[in-house]
């Protein structure tokens, strides 16, 4: 049995469903992240956010980056974050106040920026656009190995350094420190 | 009426405004939270908005040269390793902090103005 092409109905394609159900998890955990009062709790919405964002990547067509971004964001980084969380999460601080006295103006700074950033996109009048294609790993490896060589032995060197770095940071010192 | 949003999937303009909602909301955190892993974490939503702008412009404006588009693909996997470093330093650099002060709070941190 095969899917009609739009919905019936609703007369938007299931793709575009898929793309505006994701989009809104992903604004609304993000609003979660910056919002939310327990940070813990802003940490486990950072893990939606990231995971909708991955969804976004596919309908994109870039399977390699959306895999990327499981692996490394939800996969590494927020385990790192809420390791962190939980090492620097104390009882005895006020957990109310999570807003710097500046937040007002914050806000009204990033609505400003928000709506620049759309008014731009709608107002440029972009290049002919053609339906997306999928960026297969063939492909990306041809460029990454080939163009892109240089930069990527730099983050490979970026890579070992911020992780002998992050282990000198975060290393506790004995003795006292010299 | 709802058949406007008919091939919204295919219109790079709601991938740009998905990410400028993005790296707005990010940029508000980053501005208005105390605590320095809300910070990061802001610094990564704002660091993700940034790679979908690139997935975006590589899907749409390139997509008529298919090795254009996985530059745009090889391009957003730098900046995630780059973001994968730099939040292993930033939380490394908290916890070595938070070690002294006993705080996470960054308006708490005024060492060099005493």
């Amino acid at each position: 049995m095969t899917l009609p092409e739009t919905i019936p109905f609703l007369g938007f394609g299931w793709n575009d469903l898929l793309f505006m159900v994701l989009g809104a998890v992903m604004v609304i955990a993000a609003l979660a992240v910056v919002l939310q009062r327990d940070i813990i709790r802003s940490g486990l919405a950072m893990i939606i956010c990231f995971a909708a964002l991955a969804g976004i990547y596919v309908i994109a067509g870039t399977p390699v980056v959306a895999a990327a971004q499981v692996l490394v964001y939800i996969g590494a980084i927020s385990v790192l974050v809420l390791f962190a969380i939980m090492l620097t999460q104390s009882k005895a601080g006020p957990r109310a106040l999570v807003f710097q006295t500046q937040a007002v103006p914050a806000a009204i700074a990033a609505v400003i920026l928000a709506l620049l950033i759309g008014l731009s996109v709608l107002a440029t009048n972009w290049p002919a656009q053609v339906a997306t294609q999928i960026a297969y790993a063939k492909d990306i490896a041809f460029v990454l190995l080939q163009q892109f060589t240089l930069p990527f032995e730099v983050v490979s060197v970026l890579l070992l350094a911020a992780v002998v770095g992050g282990v000198f940071l975060a290393k506790r010192e004995r003795g006292g420190g010299d | 009426m709802l058949s406007a949003l008919n091939l919204i999937s295919q219109n790079l303009n709601a991938y740009l405004i998905l990410s400028g909602l993005l790296f707005a909301i990010g940029a508000f955190g980053f501005l208005a939270r105390r605590n320095a892993i809300a910070m990061l974490m802001s610094i990564e939503l704002m660091l993700n908005a940034v790679n979908l702008a690139f997935i975006a412009f590589g899907a749409f404006l390139w997509a008529a040269n298919p090795a254009q588009a996985a530059t745009a693909s090889t391009i957003a996997l730098i900046v995630i390793a780059s973001a994968a470093a730099e939040a292993t330093v930033g939380l490394a650099i908290v916890i070595a902090i938070y070690r002294n002060r006993k705080t996470p709070l960054v308006d708490e941190y005024d060492a060099m103005k005493r």
